[in-house]
């Protein structure tokens, strides 16, 4: 009814204005209220690594009040960062996560090219069933593909399980499918006559590729980059099954079952170890945020 | 669609052939191309995903031994065990409460986000991101340090209110209401990030006509802001359930299934059975049930899917 009133005075009725402007006041001092409460509640956890990762045990186990540190000391990140199996675990991560990131890539590029492009038998279908197998959950296949790869490792004599690098073939079935799928509609959104004009020209096809499709979607490549290395850095399950020895651990699994010894828990050093375990994802999402979450929203979204 | 379809060598075609068997040639050409190009993911796909589903059916049908058929033999083993129906239900109870807060909590702060001026969002949006971005694994530590019984930080700031002290992992209540919380902080910002995106595709000119009809906040939401969000809520909800539903991360780092088997989902009790006890049938016949809920999510995932494809 009042906002009827406005409409028919028009721009005279200065008091009816006035309180809608009032109101509007309030409902943004409201959201500003509950979103810090929801960025407390958010960001809580990842300050709680921190104020523990500064704390020696000794600080920890006298119980004095968990949210402040009284004593800080760095000797926690020092242990870590000067021990040989912690920077192995890393190490190990970061391989694995580099390598998944370029044969993801390498996959995904051409065949999201083919599928959104070069229409043949099939295409449609098997873009369907891209995105339908991002859809199958790793808490699904690694029992079936443990034991594939141990009768593979029988019958070739080719041992791949505890092997680190054995994650490097089994991660991309988690990025691949997304990837291909992001990139799919990223390339069908540049228009038609950018790569008409291209092949008029006379470039092949691999041309088209290399000089229009990649710049011309390169936000979307960096998405799926992203995307990759945040799954690859932060799978837990796979490297939980497939590796066991101390040496061919990622950093997940590395900390869990390293740090913890027994029911001693060193809360000190399992803290600094998430926070660092946390750190290249966190890194990469506050110099790439928009990426981070155009790559993020183009999954559902997109097609 | 066959309008781009020439390669390199069609200019030396174009003298000798007709049309139509050129037309053939190209196309040929074409499709062995873009054959080539998407091998790699067919093969990656079929041997790595494809094959592997299949190979859990066959696997669930052996023995422990895995020397002799047994047919249905595992799953009656299971149907007459307590813990399955016990995991079952955990699942379920887990997933749905766990899908439906991250969903409203989701909605909420993103209607608070979208409310702020646009020049303050992105901040806003990076921190309340965060949980999202750091690995599940990571983060479910800080939780496990913050719910400890003795030391942590949650039963010290309860004290502070002469509140005693609460065994959240301890206990089948708080522990499942643990593994939940953990969860929904977890998943909520995936929720927020889509809700937000979708509530700035809804035109203004929709309020603006609502605001003029008299219509209040609440149906602004429940006649416009729904109506046009319908699609983003049903394939967030639809992908968030099949997420939480395989669960393994969160439930296994707090609380290992434990107390006494309660908090384990298929998933974390796949795990313990399959790779820890080394009964590789029964773990596959365990991590078999979570397929058809990914039939039923994957079945109106592909409707939509299909539909949106013919609307472009």
């Amino acid at each position: 009814m009042s906002s009827f009133a406005i409409d028919k005075a028009g721009p005279g009725r200065k008091v009816k204005f006035g309180s809608m402007s009032r109101d509007r006041v309030w409902a943004l001092r409201w959201s500003y209220f509950f979103l810090t409460l929801f960025a407390i509640i958010a960001l809580l956890p990842p300050i709680y690594m921190l104020i523990t990762s500064l704390k020696s045990s000794a600080e920890i186990s006298a119980a004095t009040n968990p949210w402040w540190v009284f004593h800080p000391t760095l000797s926690n990140y020092h242990e870590l960062l000067t021990s040989n199996q912690f920077l192995r675990f890393f190490g190990n991560s970061a391989a694995i996560s580099i390598a998944v990131v370029a044969i993801t890539m390498a996959i995904s590029i051409p065949a999201a090219f083919a599928l959104s492009r070069m229409k043949f038998w099939g295409s449609a279908t098997l873009a369907t069933g891209v995105f339908l197998t991002y859809l199958i959950p790793d808490s699904l296949l690694f029992i079936p593909l443990f034991k594939m790869f141990a009768l593979f490792g029988d019958w070739t004599g080719i041992q791949l399980i505890n092997r680190w690098y054995v994650l490097i073939f089994i991660y991309p079935t988690l990025t691949v499918p997304f990837c291909t799928w992001i990139m799919i509609g990223y390339f069908a959104s540049i228009p038609k006559e950018l790569d008409e004009a291209a092949i008029i020209d006379g470039a092949s096809w691999f041309q088209t590729l290399t000089r229009i499709f990649i710049p011309v979607a390169l936000p979307g490549l960096i998405a799926a980059t992203i995307f990759a290395f945040t799954v690859s850095w932060a799978q837990f399950l796979y490297p939980l099954v497939f590796t066991t020895s101390t040496d061919q651990l990622v950093l997940p699994v590395g900390i869990i079952t390293t740090l913890i010894k027994g029911d001693v828990f060193n809360w000190g050093q399992i803290m600094t170890g998430a926070l660092l375990g946390a750190a290249p994802p966190l890194v990469i999402y506050a110099f790439l945020m928009d990426y981070y979450i155009a790559g993020l929203t183009a999954g559902a979204t997109k097609g | 669609m066959v309008d781009v379809a020439v390669g390199r060598g069609s200019v030396k075609d174009l003298r000798r052939a007709s049309a139509a068997t050129r037309l053939r040639y190209a196309l040929k050409r074409k499709s062995t191309v873009a054959f080539l190009m998407t091998l790699p993911l067919i093969l990656l796909i079929a041997v790595l995903v494809i094959y592997p589903a299949f190979y859990a059916i066959h696997l669930a049908t052996l023995n422990k031994s895995m020397t002799r058929f047994v047919g249905f033999g595992n799953f009656r083993f299971l149907f007459k065990r307590d813990t399955f129906w016990m995991v079952v239900e955990q699942s379920c109870i887990f997933a749905i409460t766990a899908v439906i807060f991250k969903a409203l909590i989701g909605f909420i702060v993103a209607h608070f986000a979208h409310n702020i001026p646009s020049g303050k969002q992105r901040k806003w949006r990076g921190m309340l991101l965060v949980p999202w971005v750091i690995p599940p694994a990571m983060s479910t530590l800080a939780w496990l340090w913050l719910f400890d019984p003795s030391y942590s930080a949650f039963n010290y700031t309860l004290g502070l209110f002469g509140i005693a002290p609460v065994s959240w992992l301890g206990e089948v209540g708080w522990a499942r209401f643990s593994v939940i919380l953990v969860n929904v902080w977890y998943g909520a910002p995936f929720f927020m990030i889509m809700y937000l995106a979708s509530l700035k595709s809804v035109p203004d000119q929709l309020y603006e006509a609502a605001a003029i009809d008299g219509a209040n906040w609440w149906q602004r939401i429940w006649y416009v802001t729904l109506p046009m969000m319908r699609n983003i809520i049903a394939i967030t909800t639809l992908f968030s359930l099949i997420v939480t539903f395989a669960n393994f991360d969160i439930v296994r780092i707090l609380t290992s299934g434990g107390p006494l088997d309660q908090t384990h989902l298929f998933a974390t009790w796949a795990f313990k059975i399959g790779i820890e006890g080394s009964d590789i049938p029964l773990g596959a016949s365990i991590s078999l049930f979570m397929a058809p809920i990914l039939a039923i999510a994957a079945y109106f995932i592909l409707r939509d899917v299909t539909k949106r494809g013919n609307e472009a």
